[in-house]
């Protein structure tokens, strides 16, 4: 890695120009501050096994997801990961359904069929979270395609890991996203860790997505994935860029995950003074002293934060409150006519559930 | 009066869809300079321009995904891969995303996309470039699966095909490009339904079940059967397999008492055990005698002339196996 891990954090040199308005920054603040907290229930929700299967949860890695949705219009699509909520609610997605959906209710963002790694929000241009690693990139070129060819101007903002820098198909996107010159924004979150292992211990290059954009002629930049005003900023241009028809970019931001990779991680393998030295560099923290160091009253900090709480609460009771899918949603949207029937007329053992009253 | 190949059926009924549709795009390798390796696509690209008719980088994911997306933001794609056996290479798009996103979003998105490729063996290519993959397909939820066995299916099918809100995986087959059907109404839209088998023969004795390249040597096989042996035997010709067929099937089944299955792909878990499967659990009391699948052994396919014509089921053998089968 070129980026130094240890206390002494190197600043990152990008194309950051320009000023952030106030109104931006507290809006900044409150996306980060709504992930966070969100977040946060969800584990105390996981703790208390209402959540389901697994979380793999962006704690510490909120300024990304929150700098880039700042600089999106809305109709613009991102195709994110596994570890999805930040972007969620950084788009916008109403938190209730949001919370209901890892909770496998009925009331949530996909009726429970999803859960947390497979979040889609399609009213919001967010396209899926893959769970696959890397799928995305190949996925949101096609997105990026199709808005080219209808002439919408819409940009397409893809997210993936540093772990999905090693795989096949982010080098088959990159090259594909240049030669058709598509609107697409490929970000990647590294923090510095492929699930368990360091991604510096497996990879050949020290900026696993950066170093390598340059070989697909691909215009790419490092910045400081905690600087939520440093990733609105370079994602601002990047995107401008894009939707005027100057084609693809790739924005490596640095980050951190407090957490482990899921909820079933402890995160052992890290060096305490590593993860000592980032949980100075936590974005809520330093950006909460850069606004107050702007001139932001610390108790209207105070107040957003109260906000958000209280926000989270009724959203936590509302998903608790919702219904175990109908059961009848097993078999419901396999394909387009609702369905999910492969055959011409029913089976023989589905007319004899049907009359016990075992299925539909 | 048309007289038309597969081979140019292909781009026939692709054309006539771009036509209809301006959402509809086609992207693959070698598809759009070229008019394609088998020259399926030739003509394409002079019609319909650059913007619709892409050629792309090998890259197999980068041209499942770019459909992918495309299709869940307005478009009417149609994939190519060039040979079935490279799904392998992009097979979490086929088998991981494009099938299940629907479901998983609980029908937020929807995929109306088309992936053809060339399917099937008897070109001496070998155990990498002869593979019926059908099976593959048909194994996941989520997908449509269609084979079509003459020129006119082929303009008939993609149009169903691209019409249908869902991902179809269209397999071309590659050993019927070179064969030739009269078509009278080629001038006019020819437009057929996923999920409808057609009864190519009919007959009293026995039921043959066929997909792709077996349907015409079942033809042949059930006129020697006719000429040689006595037997009348009905043959259907498949087309889809998701969704598949079961009342022309089991009813042919149901009505003649015997079942063969023709098929190309290996013995292990093929479709015609699906067919087979369903005949004996849902119309056993009609049967009169076990039904038989008649199958490429569970091998990877040789090139050698005389081991792949041996491998792949032959008029000869279907004939045989029938024959013996029926005591004819």
């Amino acid at each position: 890695m070129s980026v130094d891990t240890s206390a002494a954090f190197a600043p990152l040199t990008g194309p950051v120009s320009g000023d952030v308005s106030e109104e931006t920054a507290l809006s900044l603040y409150r996306t980060m501050s709504t992930a966070r907290k969100f977040e946060k229930r969800a584990y105390d929700l996981f703790l208390q096994n209402l959540v389901k299967g697994t979380t793999h949860l962006g704690i510490g890695q909120e300024a990304v997801a929150a700098g880039v949705a700042a600089a999106m219009r809305p109709d613009d699509y991102s195709f994110i990961t596994y570890r999805g909520h930040n972007h969620l609610v950084a788009r916008g997605t109403p938190l209730a359904p949001l919370m209901a959906e890892l909770l496998g209710r009925d009331n949530g963002l996909m009726h429970g069929k999803g859960g947390s790694m497979h979040l889609i929000d399609a009213e919001r241009g967010i396209l899926g979270s893959y769970a696959i690693i890397g799928a995305q990139l190949v996925i949101a070129n096609g997105a990026a395609w199709s808005a080219q060819y209808r002439g919408t101007e819409q940009v397409t903002v893809c997210f993936f890991g540093d772990g999905a820098t090693n795989i096949g198909a982010f080098h088959e996107a990159l090259n594909f996203a240049v030669i058709w010159n598509l609107p697409v924004v490929f970000v990647c979150e590294n923090n510095l860790y492929m699930e368990y292992t360091r991604i510096d211990s497996v990879t050949a290059v020290q900026n696993p997505a950066a170093d390598r954009a340059s070989a697909y002629n691909l215009d790419s930049v490092v910045i400081d994935g905690n600087d939520p005003d440093e990733v609105y900023l370079t994602a601002s241009a990047a995107i401008a860029r894009a939707r005027a028809g100057g084609g693809p970019a790739l924005i490596e931001a640095v980050t951190y995950r407090h957490g482990g990779h899921s909820r079933a991680d402890p995160a052992k393998y890290r060096d305490p003074g590593e993860v000592r030295a980032w949980m100075e560099k936590d974005p809520m923290i330093t950006y909460r002293e850069r606004l107050i160091g702007r001139g932001f009253d610390p108790a209207e900090l105070d107040a957003v934060d109260a906000e958000i709480v209280t926000e989270i609460d009724a959203a936590t009771e509302e998903a608790k409150g919702g219904a175990w899918p109908d059961l009848s949603r097993l078999y419901t949207n396999v394909w387009s006519d609702g369905g999910h029937a492969w055959r011409t007329e029913p089976r023989a053992d589905q007319a004899a559930q049907q009359k016990e009253g075992l299925a539909p | 009066m048309t007289v038309l190949t597969y081979r140019k059926a292909v781009a026939h009924g692709i054309a006539q869809e771009m036509r209809r549709d301006e959402r509809v795009v086609f992207l693959g390798e070698d598809v759009a300079a070229a008019g394609g390796v088998f020259k399926t696509t030739a003509g394409l690209l002079e019609e319909f321009g650059p913007l619709r008719v892409r050629d792309t980088p090998i890259s197999e994911q980068a041209i499942l995904g770019a459909a992918m997306g495309a299709a869940m933001t307005g478009l009417r794609p149609i994939a190519e891969i060039m040979y079935s056996d490279f799904f392998a290479v992009c097979w979490d798009l086929v088998a991981n995303e494009i099938s299940k996103s629907r479901y998983m979003s609980d029908g937020q998105v929807s995929f109306p996309l088309v992936i053809q490729c060339g399917n099937g063996a008897g070109l001496r290519f070998g155990a990498q470039h002869s593979q019926s993959i059908e099976n593959w397909a048909m194994a996941i939820p989520g997908l449509k699966v269609v084979a079509p066995a003459t020129a006119r299916d082929v303009v008939g099918l993609m149009a169903a095909a691209v019409r249908d809100n869902d991902p179809v995986i269209f397999f071309n087959h590659k050993a019927l490009y070179s064969s030739k059907e009269e078509i009278p109404d080629l001038d006019g839209e020819i437009v057929e339904e996923l999920g409808r088998a057609v009864v190519r023969r009919e007959g009293e004795d026995a039921t043959i079940v066929a997909l792709a390249a077996m349907v015409p040597k079942a033809l042949e096989a059930a006129e020697r059967l006719h000429a040689e042996r006595g037997l009348d035997c009905a043959v259907i010709d498949v087309r889809s397999l998701v969704p598949l067929d079961t009342p022309t099937i089991l009813g042919h089944a149901s009505r003649t008492g015997r079942l063969f299955t023709v098929e190309e792909n290996p013995r292990l878990c093929g479709w015609g055990a699906e067919i087979v499967s369903l005949a004996t659990e849902e119309c056993w009391d009609a049967l009169t005698g076990a039904p038989v699948r008649i199958t490429t052994p569970h091998i990877p396919l040789p090139s050698a002339d005389a081991l792949e014509d041996l491998a792949i089921p032959s008029v000869e053998r279907i004939v045989t196996t029938i024959g013996a089968a029926m005591g004819a």
